[in-house]
């Protein structure tokens, strides 16, 4: 079985956004930028995959601006076989929104005809979680959101979902779309040799043109904003004076 | 045009807290329906029924809608949808997993965890995990959307609105719930809890983390760490609280022994009221801290519990 892995290009996890002076939206030049946390965790998990030999072979697509090639060499060198880039953007503060993403993304998944759609269950800049929903809408295919664990029987997948009261298993027909939680698994270090190895390994560049897809955005962003500021804290000298200003100022002791 | 509230109905049971606060934000865009879709939905149809603000409760008795599936709750919706310019969600897992499915089959984006409501066709909502804020609009004909419950307050009851039975649609779907494993412990889920009491890598090993658990059960509280603490091992994945973890907003978080890196803060910072405890006076929690206590946590935390008897 072939799996599609999608990923997207974002702010590394460990830098702060900061928002523009011209409120058109959060720097992005000249900051790190890494794949998605979750989606690592939908390509670790193809990986794994493909080395219990339940999966055959590994392709991954990234949807944004030329430099995500950055991102999917990442996936190559986590094991991935092969990428595609849709260059749909010129400037990388154009992000692509996610029903324009799914309905690439359906077009590929017609094209390269995988058995199941691993992605994150959402990326951490614009923290929509809907790409996977909507993708699974547009092929009807099995919708599995929120994966912490999956085993592949045969044309069934066993599912544990993370959700708001615990765990959640569900079983599941093949083909799914299914989306990453945290808890899935532990994504690899990458190690030197195969970084030079992920450099030989095909990419074709794609427009979004080339599939017939519009991805001019349905929403338009007004401002981006810092949030509200917290009022300046104080520090208390005592666990008795914490206390007391919890029950007595804050209110939220009893 | 009307609204169409979807309750949050699992297993026959409402889920009253986000729905009711859903309802505050879908009462600003109109009149409201609200579709109660579940096997045996008779008692939460009628307590959305009392909820005020409520125009008519349609509700969907049928063994397909028990465990809130996405392909026949869509289904379901879009079935209902011609009637309606906006569609609204809790924001909770259940909300989050329909709601695209739904706005893809109408050709519209979805609008998620929408915080504040400017006008019918625009909407705050955080970006970067609440480190910005973004105001859009939208052109699309109908509005699907998923409201952050922390950022409503509960509709009232009080109400007495009508109850319409609606037929089911027939969905054939390649997805079937099993189980539910529940959280054995008795503390409350994290991200519903109004009081958390969070561990980081200051608490030095998961044997002392039963000071943190301690604390937190004299409080009727959750108990959370951050990703240092559950990389070290001291704590279980699904306690993890922030960018990656879980986002929460109590009316008090107590952080004990966490630093107060971006990607923590990014998780908790809506809280009402933050506690801080840490014995390293110029730590990046005490920057967003109501209250700082600079002090040693095997000292400090089993006072408080102790002061809590």
């Amino acid at each position: 079985m072939k799996i599609l892995v999608p990923v997207k290009r974002v702010i590394d996890y460990s830098v702060k956004a900061r928002v523009k002076s011209d409120q058109s939206g959060v720097e992005l030049n000249n900051v790190k930028m890494s794949i998605n946390p979750f989606d690592e965790i939908a390509v670790e998990e193809a990986i794994r995959m493909k080395e219990a030999g339940t999966a055959s072979e590994i392709v991954v697509v990234s949807i944004g601006v030329e430099k995500s090639q950055e991102t999917l060499r990442t996936a190559l060198a986590m094991g991935a076989d092969r990428a595609i880039l849709i260059k749909a953007a010129d400037t990388v503060d154009t992000d692509i929104e996610p029903l324009a993403v799914a309905k690439l993304l359906a077009k590929v998944t017609e094209e390269e005809a995988p058995g199941m759609v691993i992605l994150g269950k959402q990326a951490i800049d614009n923290d929509m979680n809907a790409t996977g929903q909507m993708l699974s809408a547009l092929l009807g295919w099995s919708q599995v959101t929120y994966a912490s664990k999956i085993t592949v029987d045969g044309d069934t997948l066993n599912v544990t979902r993370e959700v708001d009261a615990g765990l959640q298993n569900i079983t599941a027909k093949l083909p799914a779309v299914i989306t990453a939680d945290l808890r899935l698994n532990e994504p690899r270090y990458v190690k030197l040799p195969n970084i030079m190895k992920a450099k030989k390994k095909p990419m074709d560049i794609k427009t979004p043109e080339d599939y017939g897809v519009d991805v001019s955005p349905r929403l338009t962003i007004t401002s981006v904003v810092e949030p509200p500021a917290r009022a300046a804290g104080i520090k208390v000298e005592s666990v008795t004076e914490l206390m007391d200003k919890l029950k007595n100022e804050a209110g939220v002791l009893s | 045009m009307s609204v169409l509230l979807i309750a949050e109905v699992l297993e026959g049971q409402l889920n009253k807290d986000s729905t009711a606060k859903a309802l505050t934000a879908a009462v600003q865009l109109g009149d409201v329906d609200v579709l109660c879709a579940s096997s045996g939905c008779g008692d939460a149809a009628s307590e959305l029924a009392a909820l005020q603000g409520v125009a008519k409760v349609l509700c969907a008795n049928d063994a397909s809608y028990e465990y809130a599936i996405a392909e026949p709750m869509a289904a379901l919706i879009v079935s209902l949808a011609d009637k309606y310019e906006h569609i609204v969600f809790p924001a909770t897992t259940s909300g989050k997993n329909i709601a695209p499915r739904v706005a893809a089959l109408l050709d519209v984006m979805v609008i998620s965890e929408v915080m504040e409501i400017k006008g019918a066709d625009e909407f705050v909502r955080p970006i970067y995990a609440g480190n910005a804020i973004q105001t859009v609009t939208t052109a699309d004909a109908k509005k699907v959307m998923t409201i952050r419950t922390a950022s409503f307050d509960n509709a009232a009851d009080g109400g007495s609105a009508a109850i319409e039975e609606i037929a089911a649609v027939a969905c054939d779907t390649p997805v079937a719930w099993v189980s539910n494993e529940v959280q054995k412990s008795d503390r409350p889920e994290l991200t519903s809890s109004s009081v958390i009491v969070s561990g980081g890598r200051g608490v030095g090993s998961e044997e002392d983390f039963k000071l943190i658990e301690a604390l937190a059960d004299k409080l009727g509280a959750a108990v959370g760490a951050s990703r240092a603490a559950v990389d070290a091992g001291f704590a279980p994945n699904d306690q993890q609280v922030g960018q990656t973890g879980k986002i929460v907003a109590p009316q008090l978080y107590i952080a004990v022994g966490i630093s107060g890196a971006i990607q923590h803060l990014a998780g908790m910072k809506d809280s009402k009221v933050i506690v801080a405890i840490n014995k390293d006076e110029d730590a990046p929690i005490f920057q967003v801290a109501d209250y700082g206590l600079v002090a040693d946590l095997f000292d400090a935390v089993p006072e408080m519990t102790a002061a809590l008897e």
